[in-house]
């Protein structure tokens, strides 16, 4: 007999108890999806750039990069990585894996999204950089990326629920995350209503509070820009 | 100061893949403080000529000199050329995430590593003399396109450049606002500006010039004084192009 | 002693057996891309429409695909559906639902920005015209939605393949079980199996989605000019 039988279909002894692992789980997506992310950025940025200065032989290699990324799905790229990789001797922690595996996958999309700002700044706009003595990577730092970055800031926010997303699935690399948590408790205690409960409110408290800031800045950035707060 | 020749180009040509002789042979010079005027029907190569001054395009045969020395064709250069010769575009071109103030200072900033006190102190005094002091906060979005390119003109300025490319700086403006865009180019001629302006305001081309250049299929046509090129053109081709404007007052 | 891993994959049926193992994803992918093009015409359709409450309960169901990832749901209805239900969903059925459940949301959310698209004044030309209102819905309002969906639903069926490779997780005998199946008949003799075989999965998803990939940027291409 459980005294809270009566308010709840819930066993909330179960869920406190257990709480703290899925707890625990939360921190450890949230670390590895938070480096995973700015690595994906930095990937991007810099697949975008080569992108746009057309580096020989380089530009081509990062294309082959994207379209591998993009046409592959991160769970088998995940398996080569954990499973395969150490066959020829490259030995890699779960985590390692994860953030790698993950950094492979998102620097792609992230190299897309800042790809399609970049090529909104338009070629007369760089032209009248160009005509007062800036140097090429001056252009680039001052007056393309900030432009092509602030277009891209909702692409570079559905990427990044994207990738959050996406790190459901590393609990195949034995990484004690929400999926796994939810998995283990499912399996030993049999209290799958309990288990499931607290993933979903796990994603739910990880993905709304993004989701929402992502939803008001991608609305800013739509109805005002630079100097239009809204009343023009 | 004595006045020196400055620019000149000798027998400078230019092709596109899908046109060719946009520029077919140009020879031209400018002195110090001189303003030349290139006038020509649309697609007669003009703004390609000035893009080319500035290094924006390559050229396929000639010689540009810069005070004396040869422009060679290594753009890894040309940002040392462009901080000499300025440049102002038809569509104003400021970097809309910057405001007016910013646009202004970055390139003597970054470029010329000037220190950021002295060029914010500049730019305030030419924002006032164009009367935009008050807009120096603005983000360009905020402007009318007559501020707009005064913003653009003293964006060059500021750069000190020896000499200013102007490329149809009034032709995406409403009437109303072309006169306060060209009142400030007649006072930086007056000052002794080297300038070479590519503009259909014929008024305004015969008030500015010192010398008027008509351009036509990539040749220079007719090289005059304003009033003469103006009163008697001397080629069949400059005729009929100025008849064409003829309804317009003159009335700068 | 030379060991050429690669031989394992050539080794009786294997090869053929991947493939095999791909087909039974690309199966729910599709059966599910099928549901969620029809369902999500349906979703569109009622998202443009004027029910304050209809709008906001398509909003929910929106922001819940949006921010729940595709494993999470999968779990939900495989795990979730037995118990309370009673239903024992296989697991094929099970991946079929949450597909069909995301990417009828997916699907529903292109098919409202396609229809926003269309200028007012393509259809009120066409009253103009003196056509019927289900006249400009079929001659001009379908023809046009098509065309400005086409790549993004190409780009999502690519998607939806990909995403099909989760199914693994919930026990699907698909590529990657056969794949740890020639992995572990093989583990004696070829130690470096695991490599190749993940290997080629790899790019055989590669080979699946890659034509889909230039396909939707082909037609975005056409659809600009």
């Amino acid at each position: 007999m459980r005294k809270v039988r009566d308010f709840s279909l819930m066993d909330l002894e179960f869920i406190l108890e257990f709480s703290p692992m899925y707890l625990e789980a939360a921190m450890l997506t949230i670390r590895i999806a938070l480096i995973g992310i700015v690595a994906s950025f930095i990937t991007g940025l810099f697949c975008s750039i080569v992108k746009y200065l057309k580096i020989p032989v380089l530009v081509q290699f990062i294309n082959l990069y994207i379209e591998l990324s993009r046409n592959t799905p991160l769970l088998i790229q995940l398996f080569f990585l954990y499973f395969g990789l150490p066959k020829i001797g490259i030995l890699l922690s779960s985590e390692s894996c994860a953030i790698i595996g993950l950094t492979f996958l998102g620097g792609s999309y992230m190299a897309e999204a800042l790809r399609t700002g970049i090529d909104q700044v338009t070629k007369i706009q760089t032209e009248s950089a160009f005509s007062l003595g800036m140097k090429k990577s001056q252009v680039i730092r001052y007056i393309i990326l900030p432009q092509a970055f602030t277009t891209s800031i909702p692409a570079l926010c559905a990427n990044m629920i994207f990738l959050i997303k996406e790190t459901s699935v590393f609990s195949v690399v034995a990484l004690a995350d929400l999926m796994y948590v939810a998995k283990d408790l499912i399996g030993i205690y049999y209290k799958t209503d309990e288990a499931l409960l607290m993933l979903v409110l796990s994603y739910l408290l990880l993905l709304l509070p993004i989701s929402v800031i992502c939803s008001m800045v991608e609305r800013r950035m739509r109805y005002a820009g630079f100097g239009n707060t809204g009343t023009v | 100061m004595e006045n020196h020749l400055i620019l000149e180009t000798q027998e400078l040509s230019k092709s596109y893949e899908n046109q060719k002789n946009v520029l077919n042979g140009i020879n031209f010079s400018i002195q110090t403080g001189e303003v030349v005027v290139i006038v020509g029907p649309s697609g007669c190569g003009k703004s390609t000529f000035l893009r080319c001054l500035n290094m924006l395009e390559p050229i396929d045969a000639g010689v540009i000199r810069l005070d004396g020395k040869e422009i060679h064709q290594d753009f890894k250069k040309a940002h040392l050329i462009r901080e000499k010769v300025g440049m102002v575009f038809q569509s104003y071109e400021l970097f809309p995430h910057r405001t007016v103030l910013d646009n202004i200072i970055l390139a003597p900033i970054k470029v010329q590593k000037r220190k950021k006190e002295d060029v914010t102190k500049e730019a305030v005094a030419l924002l006032t003399r164009v009367g935009l002091f008050e807009k120096k906060s603005a983000y360009p979005r905020q402007l009318s396109g007559g501020q707009k390119q005064r913003v653009a003109i003293v964006r060059a300025l500021i750069m000190h450049p020896e000499i200013l490319l102007l490329d149809e700086i009034t032709a995406a403006l409403d009437p109303e606002m072309v006169r306060e865009v060209l009142q400030v180019v007649l006072q930086l001629a007056k000052e002794g500006m080297t300038m070479i302006i590519v503009t259909h305001e014929m008024g305004f081309a015969k008030a500015v010039a010192d010398r008027v250049l008509f351009l036509d299929q990539g040749q220079v046509v007719e090289e005059a004084a304003p009033f003469e090129f103006f009163t008697y053109p001397k080629s069949e081709r400059a005729k009929q192009f100025l008849n064409t404007f003829h309804y317009e007052a003159i009335e700068i | 002693m030379q060991d050429l891993g690669i031989q394992v994959l050539f080794r009786g049926t294997n090869f053929l057996r991947l493939w095999q193992g791909l087909w039974v994803s690309l199966q729910i992918a599709a059966i599910s891309m099928l549901f969620s093009v029809i369902l999500g015409i349906f979703l569109g359709m009622i998202m443009t429409g004027k029910n304050r409450i209809v709008r906001l309960l398509c909003r929910i169901y929106l922001e819940t695909v949006r921010i729940m990832p595709q494993l999470v749901l999968l779990f939900l209805v495989y795990f979730g559906t037995a118990k309370h239900f009673g239903l024992d969903l296989s697991s094929e059925v099970s991946a079929v639902i949450v597909f069909t459940f995301w990417g009828t949301a997916e699907m529903g959310d292109l098919v409202r920005s396609a229809f926003l698209s269309i200028p007012s004044h393509q259809y009120e030309s066409g009253y103009a015209l003196g056509l019927q209102k289900w006249q400009v819905f079929f001659h001009i309002m379908i023809p046009q939605t098509v065309r400005r969906l086409l790549p993004s639903s190409v780009n999502l069926l690519s998607r939806m393949i990909k995403t099909t490779s989760l199914v693994v997780l919930i026990g699907v005998v698909e590529v990657v079980k056969v794949g740890k199946q020639i992995i572990d008949a093989a583990r004696y003799d070829v130690p470096t199996s695991a490599l190749w075989v993940y290997g080629t999965i790899f790019f055989m998803y590669f080979l699946i989605c890659f034509p889909f990939s230039i396909a939707s940027s082909y037609l975005e291409k056409r659809l600009k000019d």
